[in-house]
Formats: structure tokens, sequence, C-alpha cells
């Protein structure tokens, strides 16, 4: 059945004496233990980040509430329990297929907000500008928030703005912070997970990531994707309405699935299955990452959560979510495992398994 | 046909894996030689389902791994001049050099851009005439025509400030030094399909004769390896050694006579030292006489860097599949994903980065335990 | 050293004297050089790396490999397979996950 059968070597060096390879005598380069500063890496979400906020900034602060890590923090104040997070937002460029980086500054918040279960009540809104960036651009920026936090329902209180020179900012950053109410019976967090719990994400992933990376200078690639960025306070609320008894919810940002996937299972220290069929990978999203040699599993989202509920409630918010225009595509994709705790493990369409591991920082295209 | 979906298929896998399953008798090593099959294999759990019998080898046919030290020095050095953009495949930037990474040498300042192909760093040095643009002309065949004809156009067009560091390497060699080894293991060759795309298959018969090896070319999505896999263990059953093409709708007999014709005016054979296996001769390529005023090594003066590797890890025995990674000293101790010794950990298929994640998932009691096979 | 993916030639055009396409990689969209394989045409598929089409995808030949391996899959079901029943439980893993 051999389809050739080549010619007579063209090159045949022929059968020569070669030096023997020592392998013996092979050595290996110094390790890199720790970076002397800040590399990309810091800011991909994976585990160089997790590394700089535990072993700078956990013991810096000393806080309790920072030690647990969660994307917001949860506390009681006046009698009421409340939610409060922040983040800063530095993506290039600062319009992009599907929205800017207004959008993501007050959906960034609100769902770091949702992901306890408070709806977002007040954001406030740093802007550090560059030297010479146009007017209409700032306008668009901030017209985009606006825009954004009326559909979130959220009302921007207050802010700041600070100028840097021209060259030492990329036109604009922008930094939120917010806080919410977190309703009474509510309590959503990855220490909640036990085994059998059911695994559900919103809908299609990767489609933010890809949309960013189809205008990157160096890898532009036509795509019709737009960013998947959205406020999820009025899923969350639509999924509580079900059962207040969800155990912990996460927006698969930057790191993607499986960074959300990860931290979840190295906080409850129990394993998570993904039967990887079942994630939702729009066509367009797995064939850029064919090209680029990447992984759909850790490419960013910015509107879409993942769920771990109670197998008994889990058709029910399964329904609601479907129901609702930011979770009609939602499915179920895995549950919590007694096995491998603090590993996230995905069996293959073949029927074989794999690692799903933390990433490490920064997603690079590949060739090899 | 998108020849994607369709070579992917789970029902006709399992066909495959039946008849390998039904052929098979005795134990069988065979290696993968291409770093983009072995990620195939492990995407997909391939080797979870072969029969035991069978051991694949991860090849060292990853670029990123087999790059020697020295090289990536000079890289390292070119691309902190302040006066230099320096451009490489995302996958390099990991890699260690003596002391540092092209990741580190950003961090300091240094101008290093992730593109996608070489003619984007083409089209950089365009829009960027008063700085120097150096692109990291690493890879196997498959690499070497588009990093060819790239400096054929910059001479082309005329475009001065742009130079490539090369560093290609050849594979046909590189099974010779290997089946040469004293300790080979090897009794079985997937060649890499896309190295065959273009070269074509006339290097090989000569090889699996003179070893008395059969070298199936193997194209790289799952239904593809399964197939490498099937027609090997074929001719292994049978006592066989000949040279088949199990992707002969992407692999010619006389390969791309176009490209060749490219390589041969841009490039020279010369020696070259592999990262974990050593010098290999007539297994690299570099610049040509002709192309010389493109050669980032001629251009600047990177001679005479010390370069050092410290002697705790065995990288080298891994790439030839002569022990398995966790018999390694500095294996998960000193050396993770995270904090690379050897190449084989830092490529995101080496095979001790894929072992790292087998080996912790094999330490506990799941039924996915299986067969971690390397 | 081999990240080669199959795309469809959409579009050609000559640009700066290189034979240029435009290549659908199923809703993604690059440009790729086509001169290594000069007479590919429009509607045609390639292997493509690192922004170049090495070699043109033979349709006939897929079909063929295809074939094949629908093919051992009969002669498995006529002589019948003594490992069916060993693989069978392997399988009931994946279906559970995916409930």
């Amino acid at each position: 059945m051999s389809d050739t059968t080549p010619q007579a070597p063209t090159a045949a060096p022929g059968p020569r004496d070669l030096p023997t390879v020592d392998i013996t005598g092979w050595t290996c380069p110094t390790p890199l233990r720790e970076t002397p500063r800040v590399v990309m890496g810091h800011g991909g979400g994976g585990a160089l980040s997790a590394e700089l906020v535990q072993q700078i900034f956990a013991p810096a602060f000393g806080g309790e509430l920072l030690a647990q890590l969660g994307d917001s923090a949860v506390f009681a104040l006046g009698g009421q329990r409340l939610a409060f997070s922040t983040d800063s937002y530095v993506v290039r460029p600062l319009f992009f297929p599907g929205g800017s980086i207004g959008d993501l500054a007050v959906n960034g918040t609100v769902n770091d907000l949702a992901m306890s279960g408070a709806r977002a009540a007040y954001l406030s809104c740093g802007f550090i500008l560059e030297e010479g960036v146009e007017m209409p651009v700032v306008a668009g920026v901030a017209d985009a928030m606006g825009a954004a936090a009326r559909a979130a329902g959220v009302e921007v209180a207050t802010g700041d703005t600070k100028v840097v020179e021209a060259g030492r900012g990329d036109g604009i950053y922008l930094n939120t912070a917010g806080i919410g109410v977190v309703p009474a019976g509510v309590d959503l967090r990855p220490q909640r997970v036990v085994p059998g719990d059911v695994v559900i994400v919103s809908g299609p992933i990767g489609l933010h990531g890809v949309a960013i990376m189809s205008v990157r200078e160096g890898l532009e690639f036509g795509v019709e994707i737009e960013s998947d960025c959205a406020a999820l306070g009025g899923l969350v609320q639509t999924m509580l309405a079900v059962t207040p008894d969800l155990h912990v919810l996460r927006d698969p940002t930057r790191g993607g699935l499986a960074a959300a996937l990860n931290e979840i299972a190295t906080a409850s220290a129990t394993g998570v299955v993904i039967d990887e069929r079942a994630v939702p990978v729009p066509p367009a999203v797995a064939n850029a990452c064919a090209i680029l040699g990447l992984d759909p599993m850790y490419v960013a989202n910015e509107g879409k959560l993942v769920a771990f509920v109670p197998r008994e409630h889990a058709d029910a918010v399964l329904d609601a979510m479907r129901a609702h225009p930011l979770g009609a595509g939602a499915a179920v994709i895995g549950e919590a495992v007694a096995a491998h705790p603090g590993m996230v493990v995905a069996r293959t369409p073949l029927g074989g398994t794999r690692v799903v591991d933390l990433p490490l920082g920064e997603q690079l295209p590949r060739i090899c | 046909m998108k020849y994607l979906d369709e070579f992917q298929n789970p029902e006709l896998a399992r066909r495959l894996l039946d008849d390998i399953r039904a052929t098979v008798t005795r134990p069988w090593a065979l290696m993968e030689v291409c770093g983009g099959q072995t990620h195939t294999i492990i995407r997909h759990g391939i080797d979870q389902l072969l029969p035991e019998e069978i051991e694949l080898i991860h090849g060292p046919g990853c670029p990123v791994c087999v790059t020697p030290l020295a090289v990536i020095d000079k890289a390292l050095e070119i691309a902190a001049r302040p006066d230099v953009i320096f451009c490489s495949f995302g996958d390099m930037l990991r890699v260690p050099g003596t002391d540092r990474d092209l990741f580190r040498v950003r961090s300091e300042g240094g101008d290093v851009r992730v593109v996608y192909s070489p003619l984007d760093a083409l089209k950089i040095a365009q829009q960027n005439p008063e700085r120097e643009v150096v692109f990291f002309g690493i890879g196997f065949e498959t690499t070497a025509p588009p990093n060819a004809m790239t400096v054929y156009q910059a001479r082309k067009l005329g475009i001065r400030n742009f130079s490539m560091l090369v560093s290609h390497v050849r594979v046909p060699p590189a099974i010779e030094a290997i089946m040469t080894s004293p300790s080979c293991r090897v009794q079985a060759f997937l060649a890499a399909g896309h190295v065959c795309s273009v070269m074509g298959m006339d290097e090989y018969p000569e090889l699996a004769d003179r070893f008395r090896v059969p070298i199936v070319v193997t194209g790289f999505e799952p239904l593809d390896i399964l197939e490498g896999i099937r027609r090997t263990v074929r001719q292994l059953e049978r006592g066989e050694h000949t040279v088949d093409n199990a992707y002969p709708r992407a692999v010619r007999a006389d390969g791309n006579p176009a490209a060749r014709a490219m390589l041969a005016d841009v490039f020279e054979v010369t020696d070259r030292s592999w990262r974990g296996i050593g010098t290999i001769p007539a297994s690299g390529w570099r610049l040509s006489e002709r192309y010389r005023d493109y050669d980032a090594e001629h251009r600047f003066s990177v001679e005479g860097i010390a370069t050092r590797e410290p002697a705790a890890c065995r990288s080298g025995e891994v790439l030839q599949g002569l022990i398995k990674p966790h018999e390694c000293e500095a294996f998960g101790t000193t050396c993770t994903p995270r904090n690379p010794l050897g190449a084989t950990m830092v490529s995101s298929e080496g095979a001790c980065a894929a072992y790292f994640l087998y080996r912790r998932l094999g330490s506990t009691p799941t039924p996915l335990e299986a067969t971690p096979v390397v | 050293m081999c990240l080669a993916v199959p795309g469809k030639v959409m579009e050609i055009e000559e640009r700066d004297g290189t034979r240029m396409a435009t290549v659908d990689f199923g809703g993604v969209v690059k440009e790729v050089c086509l001169e290594y394989v000069p007479d590919l045409a429009v509607g045609e598929y390639a292997i493509v790396h690192v922004g170049f089409a090495l070699q043109r995808l033979d349709e006939e030949s897929a079909r063929r490999t295809l074939a094949l391996f629908e093919e051992l899959g009969l002669l498995q079901e006529e002589f019948g397979d003594p490992w069916e029943a060993a693989a069978g439980q392997d399988g009931p893993q994946a279906q559970e996950a995916r409930q």
C-alpha cells in the first residue's frame, strides 16, 4: 500500500563514519529562577501573575480579604454585605471589533462584582491619558463607558484624570473600581465546590482574545468575529433567581477558561474534568488558534462566565441561562471530581485525556 | 473537503486503533521526529489510546529545543542593542541562554517583537529605515524556505537595514546521528510530513536501508498520526524497512522543487551543533556567500560570547529517548516548566514538559493513570 | 517545526513582484505568499506555514486516504474484532462527563 517508492537518493552521503554523539558530556543552562524585572507575563493572568500577588502584594498588604484572592472582596459594612473590586485596562488597540477600552472598563469591573453575586451599584473611573492623544478619541472612550454603564445599570459616581508625557503611555489607560450589594443567602466561593458539582460555561469561548489578536500589530488577520464584551450582572441575577445556592462563578478573562478552572480547582482542592467536545468553540476561534498554535481554552473572554452548580440544580440553572440573551449558548462542559485535586483534566474527542495546566504568562503564537 | 475535521474523526480513529491493536504482537519503540506531531499526540491523548506494546519516543524535531546555546546567546546580545528591532517567532522567547532569555531582554529595554511570518519582519524593516531589523531564522526544512524567500526579497528590494540570524537544521542527518549513537533504541521513524512537503522523500531510502528501520512520512492530524503508526507497525511486524508515505495529500516524492531551488541559492550546508545532542556533520544551513550582507552574525560583532550550561539536567538523553524525564535528577525539583533547566522542559511539547503533566496526573490513583509514555 | 495548516485560495495578486494570495482558513483570512506554489489557482487548498504556501493539497489523494480508513472498519466488522469488547470499556468515561 506504499504510495511512493522514491528513486535513488540524489544527495546520497553513503555510509560514512560519524563522530559518536557524546550525550553524557552535554550540559544545560542556568535556570531562570526569577526575573529581576517585571516581564509581560506578569500581567498575563497565569502563574506569573499569581506569583507576583502571592510573593509581593499579599505579604505587603497583609489583609485577610486580599488573601482570599477572589475577583472581588466581600465584606459586611453598615449591616449589608458588599462586594468591592477594581481592575485596570491597558488594551491595545483602544477600539477593536465589538468594543473599546471603555466598554471593557465598565463591563470588566461589573463582571468581577457579579462573580460574587453582587449587582454593581457604583463605579469609580481613573483616566491616565498620554499627552497628544486626540480629543475625539478620549470622547469616544468616554461615550462608550457611559453607554456601557447605562446598559449595565450602574452609575459612574467618581473619577480622576492624570496626563503623562508623550511616549509614556499607550494613549489611554483606564482604571475602574466598583461596589455592589451581595443578596442575602448568596455565598459564591471556590471553597464551596464539592465533587459532583456540574461545570457550566455561559457560551462560546475565545471571542474576545481572537478579536483583539486579529487587529494586533504583527499578527493581523481577517475574521468576522467580535469581542464578546458584555456586562453579566443580569445573567447572574437570573441564575440566582433559580437558586441562591450556586457554588462559585468566575469570568474567564486573561488566561481563558483554563486559568479560571485551574484557580477554582486549586482553591477548592477538587479535581475538574472537562469533556472537550462539549466546550463551545466557534469555528473561527478554533481556526485562528490553529494558525497561531494557540489553545482556545487559554484565550481571553470578556462576556462569559463559568459556574460550578450543585448537580440537583444544574438543569434548571442551565435552562434559565439559555433563556437569557447572554447565556443562549450555555453548555455543561464537565464536573468537579474527588480525583486529582487541584488539577484540570480534559477528555479529548478521541477518548484520551490531557492535563489543562495553568498558563504560565503571555500566550504567544508558535511555529512548532 | 476542508482537510481538517475529516482527519480528526473519532470513529475513524477507533478503526485505525483497532487495526493497530490487531496487528501488534510485541513491543516496538517508534520515534516521531517532529515536535508538531508530539503536540498532536499529547493534545489528543493518543499515547494513552495505543496498545501498550507501542512506545512513542519524542524526537528532536522542535527547533526551539535544539537551537544551540551559542546561537541563543548571540540572539540575546543582538536583541539587547539599542539600534535593533529583534523579530522572532513566539516560541523562542522563553528559551534560556547562558543567563537570560528574550523576555528578560525585553524587560531590560530591548525591542523584541513577535511576528507570525518572516515577511512581517521585512515589513517592519521597510517601516523603520533608521533601525536595524534582525529576524531570528530558526527551524527545520519547513521553515527554511519562507526564511530563504525573505532574505531573497530583502536583497531584491534593496532593504539594507534587514538581516537574519540563521540557525537552520535538517532532519535526515539527525536521524543518522540518532541511529549511530551507541544506545539507540529507536526501531522506526514517523518522518515529519511538512518537512517532506518541501524536501520530498529521496533522502530517506538510503537511511531506511542502512539502518534497517521503517520510515513512514506522517502528517499532523490525529488520524494522520494513527495512520503513520499503523503503517510503521505493519512493516515492523513483517520485518520490512521501507520508506512509505502516509501523508500523500501533501507530500510528493520530489517535494517542492521551487522551494528546494531557493534553498540551494540562499543557504549552504554546514555542520551544526544541536542543543542536547551535539554537533552533527552537515546537519544545518547557513546563509551562502552570496547573501553574506544579510547575515546578522556578519553584520554584528557577536563572536566570543562565553556560553555556560550547568551539568544539572540530562535533557540530551531525554531528547534521544535514552532515559525518561523523571530519571533525571533535576526533574520536577530544580527543573519545572516555569523554571526550565533544559530545552525539553521549555517547549509546551517538549518531552519533559509533557511528562511533567502526566507524572503529576499519574501520581493520583485514577483510571487516567494509563500509560504515561514519553 | 511544522505548524502548517490547510487554507483555501480566495484571491491572487502580484505585489512588489511577488505572488501573494488572500487565503481563507475556515473563516480566518490571511495574506499568504504563493511564490513556492505559483500555479495554485483560486479555490484550491494549500498547506501554509508562517505565511507561505508550501504544497498544494491533493483532494483525490485525501479522499483515497479517508476511504482506506473506512475500509479498515468494514474489514473489522467482517472478521469480528476480539479487541472491540476491551476497547468498549474505556468509552463510557467520556460519555459520562458529557452528560
